[in-house]
């Protein structure tokens, strides 16, 4: 924690010419690369991976992420995808949801009570996250477009990436459709594009040093919808879900390095 | 408003799987919810962010001319001297905040220009979405003509061109009348440092 404090530090002094700047937050993120507190996030939810929860008393064991009944290594890099016994196309969120609602028997008020963590106390599903999407690390890119509701999704979720609406009328695309562009000093990937998005989408989830957390991809889109001054979208909702898919297929190929480490 | 509506759909390419404009607008509406200072009703679309979506940002020149016309009319001119303190256009500028559905309601909003585009040569955390402004003033100079466009430009930028990425700050509410004057000062007047 020391090390990522004096990573901080190093951005502060921006007297220097915007070059300089550039230089020292790029040797910022290499810092944060090496050894990331996000294994620390992968270690705890392996053991909440393992405990036997709810009124069933089970554990996440048994839990179907698409490749089968307690099949982890590679299945994010999977998903999203579509799923025969809830008719739905899920992302990892939405499916640890449906594990923990009739795997373990819990109720859909208990599963969603903590959706989004903070520092001082971090949420079971960012926990569950890391550890699942650790379990892809290496494997290709490769959610699956072949169902018909899997295309629809795909569809919807490039729909929505152009979609502009909001107070401000912008859409995923005002700050991702072109290269090469920041806000402030923070460079924006081209989500529409493969290299643009194959980048991003294998660094997510994320440890977040900003928020001294691990930050998932349905916490990313929230984020994102926030500072685009729109409503707020539904966790695990089809849009979310949708949009999320459009990445993953967008991102295609690329293999998994996440979770990864961001300012 | 409609005619154009259905001409949009016409020409974009029909796949199978492909929901249309409709089906986008509804979905977002049963998926998003009110929070905080943002309504549900913010996520449908007015005739610009419609028009802009359908057309990729590319409305014919007989469309564009009519938003941008519509739009002129939004734009609340005040009668006379547009050009307020720059020192607090400064803050204004520097300022990302307001209108997200965390922001606690009646905390001044910004105008996030800083964001989007270099201004002051000093300042070197500068976005790039938008064209650089600086040296503004010292370029187009500070009559009356100009502080009226950088106010209307403000003010809602769609009325200049239909389709730019520039949210519009005050048709939104987001800034008052007199802090889009302190950032026309901000632009225009010799002494800001936008123009040193």
């Amino acid at each position: 924690m020391k090390r990522l404090l004096f990573g901080l530090s190093l951005i502060v002094p921006l007297a220097a010419p915007a070059q300089d700047a550039k230089k020292e937050i790029e040797k910022y993120q290499q810092m944060l690369g090496e050894g990331s507190p996000a294994e620390l996030w992968e270690l705890e939810g392996e053991a909440l991976w393992k405990k036997a929860q709810g009124p069933q008393n089970v554990s996440f064991e048994k839990c179907d992420l698409g490749l089968g009944a307690g099949k982890v290594a590679g299945a994010y890099a999977r998903l999203p995808r579509y799923f025969k016994d809830t008719d739905q196309v899920q992302d990892l969120e939405s499916r640890l949801l449906t594990c923990m609602t009739t795997l373990q028997g819990r109720s859909l008020k208990d599963a969603t009570a903590r959706l989004f963590g903070n520092a001082d106390r971090p949420s079971e599903m960012e926990y569950l996250v890391a550890y699942v999407v650790g379990q892809s690390r290496g494997h290709k890119m490769a959610a699956p477009v072949s169902h018909a509701k899997e295309r629809a999704s795909y569809e919807l979720g490039k729909k929505m990436f152009f979609y502009r609406a909001g107070n401000w009328d912008f859409s995923c695309a005002s700050c991702h459709g072109e290269p090469d562009k920041r806000i402030r000093m923070q460079e924006l990937p081209m989500l529409s594009q493969p290299a643009g998005a194959q980048k991003a989408y294998t660094t997510w989830p994320a440890y977040r040093v900003s928020n001294s957390q691990l930050k998932t991809m349905q916490w990313r889109l929230n984020d994102c919808y926030r500072q685009m001054r729109f409503p707020e979208p539904e966790f695990a909702s089809e849009a979310t879900i949708a949009l999320t898919h459009y990445l993953a297929v967008t991102a295609k190929g690329a293999p998994y390095n996440g979770p990864g480490t961001k300012r | 408003m409609r005619r154009l509506l259905f001409v949009g759909i016409l020409v974009a390419p029909l796949a199978l799987a492909e929901p249309t404009p409709r089906e986008v607008q509804d979905i977002h509406l049963r998926d998003f919810h009110a929070k905080g200072v943002v309504k549900k009703e913010a996520v449908a679309q007015d005739a610009v962010q419609r028009i802009c979506t359908v057309t990729n940002d590319r409305p014919g020149a007989e469309i564009a001319k009519q938003l941008e016309a519509d739009q002129m009319k939004t734009i609340a001119f005040p009668a006379s001297g547009l050009m307020g303190d720059w020192k607090r256009g400064e803050d204004i500028a520097q300022s990302g905040r307001g209108m997200t559905f965390t922001d606690a309601p009646g905390t001044p909003n910004g105008g996030s220009c800083y964001n989007c585009h270099q201004l002051a040569a000093k300042e070197i955390s500068y976005g790039t979405l938008g064209p650089s402004l600086q040296g503004f003033g010292k370029k187009r100079g500070s009559g009356e003509e100009t502080q009226q466009y950088v106010y209307g430009k403000i003010y809602n930028a769609k009325a200049y061109n239909a389709c730019s990425q520039m949210p519009r700050l005050g048709w939104s509410g987001t800034l008052t009348e007199q802090q889009i004057k302190d950032l026309v000062a901000y632009l225009l007047d010799p002494a800001s440092p936008v123009n040193q």
